[in-house]
């Protein structure tokens, strides 16, 4: 039997993740496959279609070799791959709370509420509270164009706007400036602001942003709070990060 | 059986939290047949005496709010932080942004529509603190119950599984955050 599975050329490509044989193709990551199979690897900078950028850290898994990022690593042939396990969830849970503490994440009164990925990956991991000392912040908020927002409270540099402008909408809008606790988010114009920047309520970039730092201004409450994306669905549920940018962008926008 | 006694206080929170607690309605007079309340806008009692459960709504924004805190720390068992505003500052807290000069100003000087405009200082105002903090800065804290508020729903199932002994869990669809 087992000289039969050798010489199948489907089976030789398969990865196990928690005990579930995955098949890939050819360089595909880990988490490629894991999507296409359905399974579920936490992640907030990954979006299929975007170069991976492998800076969240939550889709790190333990590749039986050691510890590495799915969205970036490539699926190998008998990878036997731990994803959903307490001891990772729990690292998971730690990185999301230096996110929030870091960050100025006042949900109750945050427009993105119910919408946003880092608030249900936090309900996701069943975090409590953000158990390190708050930060506190101050980040400069860019008001200036007429109908995107930019609040860099809630920015977790996690570059999908940065990503999606370059090479979807072709613009190179987004960078991140800066080091460590110095890194943030910074606009591609002469005056720094987004109002001379290239940027379109059209563009992928504009409807990206995973939290509430990049939104589509006078659209914030149309959908009420308790009939949003993460009311009626959870964060694992595989396709739906795919529905959020085409379900708020409107085509008269 | 004697009653589990229970207190509560709101610091720097706006009471939403108490009154998500009285949404239980009706079930609170089942919860009641189990609990009691010590010190508690429900009773008006003022000091907290020997309590089994302390439940803080509000983040730490002033001395009275340090000095209530730590009473109810001396005095409780266990010490339940409720809601975003005593887990993480909440709405309060978006003052850390500025210093409290600025804060007083814009609010007491400055601000649209102010008469006789100046900074209240009556010795019987508690003194403002330079920054709102969570109350885990401040002491220890045993469980926290997230929400803005948490639902009537989410105090009686922590409330339950401590009363049954056992270790507190919010199923998925009591976390809220909001």
């Amino acid at each position: 039997m087992s000289t039969d599975t050798k010489q199948n050329p489907i089976a030789q490509n398969t990865i196990t993740i928690d005990g579930q044989e995955i098949p890939f193709l050819a360089g595909q990551t880990i988490m490629d496959a894991a999507l296409a199979a359905g399974v579920y690897i936490p992640h907030l900078c990954h979006r299929q279609g975007l170069t991976p950028h492998g800076s969240c850290k939550l889709c790190v898994v333990d590749t039986g070799s050691g510890s590495a990022s799915a969205c970036t690593m490539p699926a190998v042939a008998g990878q036997r791959i731990s994803n959903n396990t307490p001891a990772l969830n729990e690292v998971r849970k730690t990185i999301t709370q230096m996110l929030f503490i870091e960050g100025n994440h006042i949900c109750p009164s945050c427009e993105k509420c119910g919408d946003c990925t880092l608030q249900a990956m936090a309900y996701h991991l069943g975090m409590l509270d953000g158990h390190f000392p708050q930060f506190f912040q101050r980040r400069e908020v860019d008001a200036s164009h007429p109908t995107i927002m930019l609040d860099r409270d809630r920015c977790i540099l996690c570059e999908l706007c940065v990503r999606a402008s370059r090479e979807v909408d072709g613009k190179n809008v987004f960078a991140i400036a800066g080091r460590g606790i110095n890194a943030h988010l910074v606009v591609n114009s002469v005056s720094g602001k987004l109002v001379d920047s290239d940027l379109e309520t059209s563009d992928m970039a504009a409807h990206i942003c995973p939290v509430g730092a990049i939104l589509i201004k006078e659209h914030g409450y149309e959908v009420p709070i308790g009939q949003r994306t993460f009311d009626l669905h959870q964060v694992s549920e595989i396709g739906l990060e795919k529905t959020i940018p085409t379900k708020v962008r409107q085509p008269d926008e | 059986m004697s009653k589990i006694r229970i207190a509560t206080t709101s610091l720097a929170g706006c009471f939403g939290c108490h009154m998500s607690f009285l949404d239980m309605d009706e079930r609170l007079v089942v919860l009641l047949e189990h609990v009691e309340f010590n010190r508690s806008p429900f009773t008006d009692i003022k000091h907290c005496g020997p309590c089994d459960i302390g439940l803080i709504e509000g983040g730490v924004s002033n001395v009275e709010n340090v000095h209530v805190l730590r009473e109810f720390r001396d005095n409780c068992k266990i010490l339940i932080a409720v809601g975003a505003c005593a887990i993480n500052g909440g709405v309060p807290a978006m003052r850390n942004h500025f210093n409290l000069r600025e804060c007083l100003e814009e609010a007491y000087v400055n601000g649209v529509g102010v008469e006789n405009p100046q900074i209240p200082n009556d010795v019987e105002l508690p003194l403002l603190l330079d920054k709102v903090h969570p109350i885990h800065d401040v002491v220890r804290v045993d469980y926290y119950l997230p929400g803005c508020p948490p639902s009537a729903d989410a105090f009686l199932k922590i409330l339950g599984d401590l009363l049954a002994g056992k270790e507190p869990s919010l199923p998925h669809n009591l976390l809220h955050y909001d």
